[in-house]
């Protein structure tokens, strides 16, 4: 076991409440005890080192009342939730629908949920840091959406990291859809200044019964400081929708593990992802798409800049199984460079053991469009702001199809920051456009 | 305002561009026709400043600059503009946003007061007006999923924003439905100033009914190979190219 390792366990080993939990807390610290730590020869760890992690010194959660700057939070109407270090704060916190209940406000049903749904995808067995977020959890949501009902505002989780202690947070979140349920879930990452250097083990799993439908947004866009090794786990039934979106600005390390079977005929994956690491940041996707049965689709496309001396490293896998004839898969994967000390390991993995399927799978690094540049300098656009806005347009393009305006509209202008652009005009744009 | 004296310019080791001359006085409007492939958007891309075109000879003064000298967006602030015989779509970049920037480089480097956003979009709003075209598109992607007819509206915009000095348009009328050709044709027109010339490309005497031209060239080959007053783009519908054959040579 590395340092680290020890320590973590260590800290988890004195997480006690709630005691319902304590079944959970104890198969995740055997399997975090059990799974050597990566190094470069792990296959799922090849391109991406932790040994910034290693040199962390773990606390476990500090209650902070600290409340979140309003300026972070996406102005929605929703069911919201907002954990500090992973200890949820009532008092910034909405008042929550009988189908949404935190780990501390459980009925003895949410509870059963919990124990036989946790980990149940989020595979401890295979998953370090799923592992280590069962070992120490005691916080988290569950939802639990019964046959043919809708929750009726999205439930919108907000993670927020202070304070100068590095962490261990490690908040579950499961969502149970029953058959033909509906719910729109946004899990939003963020943290108080760029020291801030929590490990967050975030794990989300989302079970779709048949015909059930989800929009998901993972939001990270935590600051420099930050080491996020987190999952989102779905499950497909019969004619399920998964809509996902996902953003990681970039961290120490910002890791997200996305695993998606679909475990019935017509279910349909729809994932779109950005991300934008610069300075020294790392952000590591590893997407997994299993297709068990037939008949199914997925469509998933990411696109990353990477600028300064940051890395960012995209693994898309689509597994398809021998019963899944008449799979449509696609997977498309674009970087941009923006500096010749930038790196991307963009790696497609195909397995496929059907014969009668549609994969199409491009993974690239992309460059400007000259003919585009030289239109925009064309118009008076020197040639810097001119890639300065189609690295942006390159990246805005996804945020477009982003189906939540409250969420595409709170995204624009950190993105134009990033991206060193006015943004009194997107705002403007995004606002007020029509009355003027 | 523009003078070109000589000028030969190639593309891959071709030669496009064989000697052109061509004299441009403020407020004067000069049609140029020729046949398909003859280098009348090579001049455009050439003025413009466009890199895969080198010249190999010549030179061509702009308001007693040395046109050829300058870089390709310093060109456009110092007020030449040249509308695409096919303009480019840029996905992700909003117009508005664009045009934005566009107009605040371009009053920039001509020292003028820089417009505050939203009196930009107003502008914004009351040009596309003008030129018939939707607010939505002022939303959208440069010319993403613009149709042809919706490029060109877009381009004249963009023309009327910036008021540029001189103003190509390469074949700005292809393309177009009469009530468009008659818009774009109305903008043009009420662009026209004693400080402001046209250098407009086409291949239709029907646009030169709207813009009445003060000149008419045909480049044939390289070169200007005849110039004549508006009479001369009726004879040329009337008897094609094929007289002219022999100045050519
Ligand atoms: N980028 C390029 N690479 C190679 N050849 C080129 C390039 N651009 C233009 N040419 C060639 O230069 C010649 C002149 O082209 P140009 O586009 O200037 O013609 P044009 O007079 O505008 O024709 P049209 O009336 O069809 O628009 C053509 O033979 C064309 O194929
Ligand atoms: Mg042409």
């Amino acid at each position: 076991m590395g340092d680290l390792q020890t320590a973590a366990l260590k800290l988890a080993e004195t997480q006690s409440a709630p005691a319902w939990l304590d079944a959970v807390r104890r198969r995740g610290a055997e399997r975090f005890a059990a799974t050597p730590w990566p190094n470069r020869r792990t296959e799922n760890w090849k391109y991406t080192s932790l040994a910034g992690l290693a040199k962390k010194e773990l606390r476990l959660p500090e209650v902070q009342p600290v409340s979140v700057p309003e300026k972070d939070l996406i102005a929605l109407d929703a069911y919201k939730l907002v954990f500090v270090n992973g200890v949820l704060d009532q008092a910034q916190s909405d008042s929550l629908p009988d189908a949404v209940a935190t780990f501390a406000s459980v009925n003895e049903q949410q509870i059963e949920l919990v124990q036989s749904r946790l980990g149940a995808l989020a595979d401890s067995s295979q998953h370090l840091f799923a592992a280590l977020s069962e070992a120490a959890s005691t916080e988290g949501v569950v939802v639990h959406v019964t046959a043919g009902q809708k929750l009726d505002k999205p439930l919108y989780v907000v993670n927020y990291s202070s304070g100068e202690a590095a962490q261990l947070i490690a908040t579950r979140v499961l969502v149970v859809l029953g058959v033909g349920a509906e719910a729109e879930i946004i899990e939003q990452f963020i943290s108080s200044d760029a020291q801030q250097a929590n490990l967050v083990a975030a794990q989300t799993e989302i079970f779709l019964a048949d015909n059930a439908s989800v929009q998901h947004y993972r939001l990270n866009l935590e600051q420099e400081g930050i080491t996020h090794a987190g999952g989102v786990f779905v499950e497909l039934g019969r004619d399920a929708n998964f809509d996902g979106f996902a953003i990681a600005k970039g961290g120490e390390l910002i890791r997200n593990d996305y695993v998606l079977e679909h475990c019935g005929p017509g279910a349909h994956v729809e994932l779109q992802g950005v991300y934008m690491p610069r300075g020294q940041q790392v952000v590591d996707y590893h997407t997994n798409i299993k297709h068990r049965v037939a008949h199914c689709t997925s469509n998933e496309v990411f696109r990353g800049i990477i600028g300064d001396r940051a890395k960012a490293v995209f693994n898309g896998r689509i597994h398809i199984f021998e019963d899944a004839q008449k799979t449509l898969a696609e997977l498309s994967n674009k970087n941009l460079l923006t500096s010749n000390r930038a790196e991307i390991d963009t790696k497609p993995e195909l397995e496929i053991y059907a014969d009668d399927v549609k994969c199409a799978h491009g993974a690239t690094v992309a460059q400007l469009d000259d003919e585009a540049l030289y239109y925009l300098q064309t118009r008076g656009v020197s040639k810097e702001q001119a890639k300065v806005m189609m690295s942006f347009g390159f990246i805005n393009e996804l945020i477009q199809t982003i189906k939540n305006e409250a969420v595409m509209n709170y995204l624009l202008p950190i993105l134009a920051e990033q991206f060193g652009r006015e943004n009194e005009l997107l705002q403007l744009e995004a606002e007020s456009f029509d009355e003027l | 305002m523009l003078s070109i004296n000589n000028l030969c310019a190639s593309v891959e080791d071709k030669d496009i561009l064989k000697g052109l001359s061509l004299d441009i006085k403020p407020g004067e409007v000069h049609a140029i026709m020729g046949p398909n492939g003859a280098g009348k958007s090579t001049l455009g891309s050439v003025l413009a400043g466009r890199e895969a075109f080198s010249v190999t000879d010549g030179s061509v003064a702009f308001a007693d600059k040395d046109l050829l000298e300058l870089d390709v967006e310093e060109r456009a602030r110092e007020g030449l503009f040249l509308a695409f015989q096919y303009p480019v779509e840029i996905p992700g970049v909003s117009n508005m946003e664009f045009l934005k920037a566009s107009v605040d480089a371009v009053r920039k480097h001509q020292g003028k007061p820089e417009l505050s956003s939203v009196e930009f979009m107003k502008l914004a709003r009351e040009t596309s007006k003008k030129v018939k075209l939707d607010q939505a598109f002022l939303k959208r992607g440069v010319n993403e999923g613009f149709s042809g007819g919706e490029k060109k509206r877009n381009e004249i915009l963009q023309m009327m924003l910036l008021e540029p000095k001189l103003c190509i348009l390469d074949e700005t009328d292809s393309g177009l439905d009469i009530d468009a050709l008659q818009t774009v044709a109305d903008g043009v027109n009420a662009m026209r100033s004693a400080e402001r010339s046209f250098i407009v490309v086409t291949h239709y005497q029907r646009l030169l009914d709207y813009i009445v031209p003060d000149f008419v060239h045909v480049l044939a080959d390289g070169k200007i190979v005849k110039s004549g007053d508006k009479s001369l783009a009726k004879e040329l519908e009337a008897k094609g190219y094929s007289w002219l054959e022999g100045e050519v040579a």
